[in-house]
């Protein structure tokens, strides 16, 4: 018993070795703590830790600091209006995804099925501030359906701002999402099942409580925490939709509390709400449901039993025609009024240009600061002699990546510019430009890690020990195994991170300038001067550009793909 | 029936080397293996055991992949107990995946001769000489999808040959092939080792098509070596329950 005891303290102290490599250190001097993969730890700390670092500082020194300590009245409100519209939309998002998913699952050999699939991919990529313009475009002041309604005698219209344009925004992005992993999921049933049901005659409403359901149980809280988080920390749709005061969630209370009234005590304090909030929902994600794999793909199926039933082609069929006009109302109105504005005199703006060479040179800094990153933490899989190295530091490794899903880009701007603000720098286009490339790749980085660490993973394991024995040099592994090896999985972390990074408004909206502004914050600025014509054209622009970079990667993907 | 291959072919090595073990433990949580083990130079060895004796370990050991708990590996004069697997004169033919799936046949080679991956002319007359040795000359820029089980094999024997180590371990290196291939590379096995005579120490589940080539038979049961010795001098209760007992060399069809 005291045998145990000891093996027990023992195996503590050295929480970060597994088993085999503590035999090696102690025979061995050569063994090592995976140093890449600290290094790589430390150099994504550094930003939330600059950020921690200044809001609290500033948040001691400020002036204001007694009243705000407490959060007041107005804390609280915004909290309530986080919560309300976060489950909202996920209550929307989840029952009209889940009705679509299975409808696409039912339907799958309906003509048009390829291109529905595709059709709802899209908004993935898709820059918020181009699907928000898009929904003003159909849904706004000016938009098609106020156009209608006033035709038909109706003159009070309606309105986007508030509520209703952030559930709709919302829904524009999340319903996809769930009717993908839903139609993924059931997808994934053995076929066995379709043609079992077939041959016994099984009802279809049997068959949805006996088979359908129970499969599809499964992901559905997962789903709806993974909605719920990204709805809670969601900072575009809103700063855009809502913003009032009636309208604001902790994300964008956050921007104003530093962009309007320079409050770094109230920041903290919602920053600290935030976190709160989305490290709880985080933790419920990981620990109660199983994470949902967004990047799945389809198997094919069956035929289903029910497909031709009238009953069924109606349900089916309403559920994928009202979520196709949702999404591609939307694209076709951003395409409208883009075309609609004055292309050829925004092209000749300098500000235009400078903001494209901006968005673009900053979304190839992140994008290189993510692979960089994600490079080192991927060491951590790596344990001597070829081996595949489990256990405390991959976790590690992965939680650092994840970072960014608790601390959101907003947050981690709204610390560096309390840092910066009474410094120097705040008026440093080079200090801007590597902090938002910085906080761009962090947020890419649990995608970029989540694409690549599998496909690392599995190099590791079919060739790791290879390598070993033939002594290859790191480079010429590189140059060898690993950069072909990761090629069909680097097109999407590729794709993902600049499509991100060129869309994003979260960072630039606190830490851009006059002499630091990428092509979103100009988006923005033309909407708040309310040339919404303008904002539409450059919209169109950055939807073009996003598009051909996707394309270019998506050729690079295939074109480094060379295994059968 | 002859292969277009011909022995001389083949370069001479230095021969092989000595390997031994002397009290080697190594053990994971629930599992443990303990092996005493002297292979003079020069043998043909077939580790057999039941699955999970800890056959693959042995290798492993040998290989460098594991570091033992206890206990020293000596190969010829040297103490490898701690050389990392690249600085051992030894090469290990997996089950599986020998092969970068991405390179083709040559350069997959060619590492065997030159890790960086860059060939000199004379490095590549070498490879190109090899690969024809065992038998794939036209085949060099085909990549592992598109030659078939055994060719692949053949284009990891080609590399250990460049490697020309004196130890060569091989772990069931033909359990993916059909009997007749796998007498074949037996066949291919038998004039590597007689032209470069390096030490062998194969690990196989059917005994049968690489016994006549063995100088000696490890039997591996439960983590240690239960016997170590020629064909014919292994105890008889213990060869009968290996299925080794006076089994024609080309029996166990079927399998």
């Amino acid at each position: 018993m005291t045998c145990h005891a000891i093996v027990r303290v023992a195996g503590r102290r050295r929480l970060f070795r597994s088993r085999e490599d503590r035999s090696l250190t102690k025979r061995c001097p050569e063994a090592q703590r995976p140093w890449t993969a600290l290094a790589g730890i430390v150099l994504v700390l550094l930003l939330p830790l600059g950020a921690a670092a200044g809001l609290l500082l500033m948040a001691g020194a400020d002036d204001m600091a007694a009243d705000t300590v407490l959060p007041d009245a107005y804390v609280w409100r915004v909290v309530r209006f986080t919560l309300l519209q976060a489950a909202l939309s996920t209550l929307l998002s989840v029952t009209l995804g889940m009705w679509v998913g299975h409808a696409l699952f039912r339907q799958g050999h309906m003509a048009g099925h390829g291109l529905v699939t595709r059709l709802l991919l899209l908004p993935f990529a898709l820059p918020q501030l181009v699907a928000v313009l898009g929904l003003l475009a159909v849904w706004g002041r000016h938009g098609w359906v106020n156009q209608l309604l006033q035709a038909l005698g109706m003159q009070d219209g309606i309105s986007l701002y508030g509520l209703p344009g952030i559930l709709l925004a919302h829904v524009f992005y999340n319903a996809p999402l769930v009717a993908r992993l839903v139609h993924v999921r059931l997808a994934a049933m053995p076929t066995e099942y379709l043609r079992l049901a077939a041959q016994l005659g099984i009802p279809r409403r049997a068959f949805w409580r006996l088979v359908t359901w129970p499969v599809l149980r499964g992901i559905l809280p997962g789903a709806a925490l993974l909605v719920f988080m990204l709805c809670a920390g969601s900072f575009t749709v809103v700063l855009v939709l809502g913003g009032g005061p009636g309208a604001t969630t902790l994300e964008v209370a956050i921007y104003q509390s530093l962009r309007f009234d320079f409050a770094p005590a109230r920041a903290l304090i919602l920053a600290l709400l935030q976190m709160v909030l989305t490290g709880t929902l985080f933790l419920l994600l990981r620990r109660l449901a199983a994470w949902p794999d967004t990047m799945a793909g389809l198997s094919p199926v069956a035929p289903h039993p029910h497909a031709q039933e009238h009953g069924a082609r109606l349900i089916d069929g309403a559920a994928i025609l009202l979520l196709v006009a949702l999404v591609a109302l939307p694209l076709a109105g951003i395409m409208q009024a883009g075309l609609a504005a004055d292309l050829a005199r925004l092209l000749q703006e300098t500000a235009v240009w400078q903001a494209l060479v901006t968005s673009l040179a900053m979304a190839a800094a992140a994008t290189m600061l993510a692979l960089m990153a994600c490079a080192l933490l991927l060491t951590s899989m790596a344990a001597p002699r070829g081996g595949v190295r489990t256990g405390a530091w991959p976790s590690l490794a992965e939680a650092v990546a994840s970072l960014v899903l608790v601390i959101s880009p907003v947050i981690l701007a709204a610390g560096w510019f309390v840092l910066l603000a009474r410094t120097d720098l705040a008026q440093e286009r080079t200090a801007a430009f590597w902090l938002v490339s910085g906080i761009n790749a962090l947020m890419s980085l649990p995608f970029v890690w989540r694409t690549l660490a599998p496909a690392w993973r599995d190099l590791r394991q079919r060739h790791g020990r290879l390598c070993a024995q033939l002594g290859l040099s790191l480079p010429t592994r590189w140059r060898l195994v690993i950069l072909p090896g990761l090629a069909p999985a680097l097109g999407p972390a590729l794709a993902m991170s600049l499509a991100l990074s060129l869309g994003d408004l979260g960072a630039v909206a606190l830490l851009g300038s006059e002499e630091f502004r990428t092509l979103p914050l100009l988006i923005y600025q033309r909407l708040g001067s309310y040339r919404t014509a303008d904002a539409a054209g450059l919209s169109l622009i950055l939807l073009l550009m996003v598009t051909a970079l996707m394309l270019a990667t998506e050729r690079l993907a295939r074109k480094g793909d060379i295994r059968p | 029936m002859t292969p277009p291959e011909n022995p001389r072919t083949f370069r001479p090595a230095s021969g092989g080397l000595p390997v031994t073990l002397a009290d080697v433990r190594f053990s994971r949580a629930d599992w443990a293996v303990h092996y005493d083990l002297a292979v003079p130079a020069g043998a043909v060895v077939l580790v057999i055991g039941p699955s999970g004796a800890g056959k693959t370990t042995l290798l492993d050991l040998v290989a460098g992949f594991l570091v033992p708990k206890t206990g020293r590996i000596r190969i010829g004069k040297e103490d490898v107990t701690c050389a990392p697997p690249h600085r051992r004169p030894v090469t290990m033919i997996f089950q599986e995946h020998n092969l970068f799936a991405h390179l083709d046949a040559f350069t997959n080679a060619g590492l065997g001769l030159e890790p960086s991956g860059r060939f000199s002319r004379s490095a590549r007359t070498r490879i190109f000489e090899t690969l024809a040795a065992v038998g794939l000359q036209g085949r060099e820029d085909r990549l592992p999808a598109q030659l078939s089980g055994g060719q692949r094999q053949r284009v990891a024997l080609a590399r250990a040959l460049l490697r020309a180590s004196p130890v060569m371990l091989l772990d069931e290196p033909f359990a993916a092939l059909d009997p007749a291939l796998r007498r074949e590379m037996a066949a291919l096995l038998a004039r590597l080792h007689a032209a470069q005579g390096m030490t062998m120490l194969v690990v196989s589940h059917d005994p049968a098509e690489l016994l006549p080539l063995a100088s000696h038979v490890a039997i591996v049961e439960a983590g240690r070596v239960a016997a170590f010795a020629p064909p014919g001098d292994l105890p008889r209760r213990i060869a009968r329950r290996h299925g080794l007992d006076g089994a024609p060399a080309n029996g166990q069809a079927g399998v």
